[in-house]
């Protein structure tokens, strides 16, 4: 086992769990999917005009994604009280955190969904096309991360 | 019930970023090292998340008629589709140059971790040029 998590199996078991329980309890409450990259879009029908951004997926929702994304903010810095642990910061360089991250954006509205979007809520709703999406992103990133891995670890 | 829709969204919100920054996914290295098989923690991450969140999608609609603050059931509205799929690729592509996703960078900054800002701008960034020059 040690091989496979050098890292222990508990708190991402336990972090699974609760991020299970958050999406459920937005389900049971409200009725609403908890996907998290749509706030990126909804969030631009404040300022811009253009047609994409003022759809009515994007102008009715766009509060509850701001609420939602300021609750995950601050369920991080609950656990940073909580833990202990000290603030820590990723050494991963800022050329790769944008370039990686311009493209999660890109490809997330493209495809609708994300990691949670199509990774939780889509395979909880057992839709085929979320799990086509799943399995497409994971081998596109550890293809993707393998290579950088070989080529030296870092962009 | 749009107040209700805010308060929960921001509980679950947070209840949500708390399972994240647990689990470490607000780490990209440790993202990076489930993709380069080193660590494969991310899968019990998901793994769990799915089985559970399945339990409510499923079970919940089957013994309510209605959310209890809300008069409709949400869906998933994933579409077979070249962009659905098309999309994931690139999302993938991003994710394993940066170990960051839209969740844990959103959450990350909760718990001090800043450089992750840049990551937050940028799929800002993504998302509006893919809907401005792309979208439909």
């Amino acid at each position: 086992m040690e091989t496979y998590f050098p890292n222990g199996l508990g708190h991402y078991l336990a972090g699974g769990l609760i991020i299970g329980a958050a999406v459920g309890l937005l389900f049971i409450t409200t009725g609403l999917v908890g996907g998290m990259s749509t706030v990126f879009s909804s969030t631009w029908s404040f300022v811009s005009k253009q047609a994409f951004f003022q759809q009515k997926r994007f102008t009715d929702s766009r509060a509850w994604r701001l609420a939602y994304a300021a609750g995950l903010i601050l369920g991080g810095l609950i656990w940073l009280i909580w833990s202990g642990a000290g603030a820590w910061q990723t050494g991963v360089s800022w050329g790769q955190l944008a370039l990686g991250g311009f493209l999660v954006g890109f490809g997330a509205r493209m495809s609708n969904g994300c990691t949670s979007g199509h990774g939780i809520c889509g395979l909880a709703f057992l839709q085929l096309p979320s799990l086509l999406a799943v399995l497409t992103f994971l081998a596109t990133s550890i293809v993707t991360a393998q290579l950088i891995a070989w080529t030296g670890g870092s962009l | 019930m749009k107040s209700a829709n805010l308060i929960w969204a921001l509980v679950a919100g947070m209840v949500f970023g708390f399972g994240l920054s647990l689990s470490a996914m607000t780490h990209p290295e440790v993202v990076l090292s489930f993709l380069q098989f080193n660590d494969f923690g991310l899968l019990l991450v998901l793994g769990g998340a799915v089985a559970v969140t399945t339990l409510f999608y499923q079970v919940a609609p089957r013994l309510l008629a209605k959310p209890l603050f809300s008069p409709v059931w949400g869906k998933q509205p994933s579409e077979m589709s070249r962009r659905t799929i098309g999309g994931a690729a690139i999302f993938g592509i991003g994710w394993g140059i940066s170990g960051v996703c839209p969740g844990p960078a959103i959450a990350g900054l909760g718990s001090g971790n800043w450089p992750l800002l840049a990551s937050v701008a940028a799929i800002f960034a993504g998302a509006w040029v893919q809907g401005r020059f792309f979208g439909r």
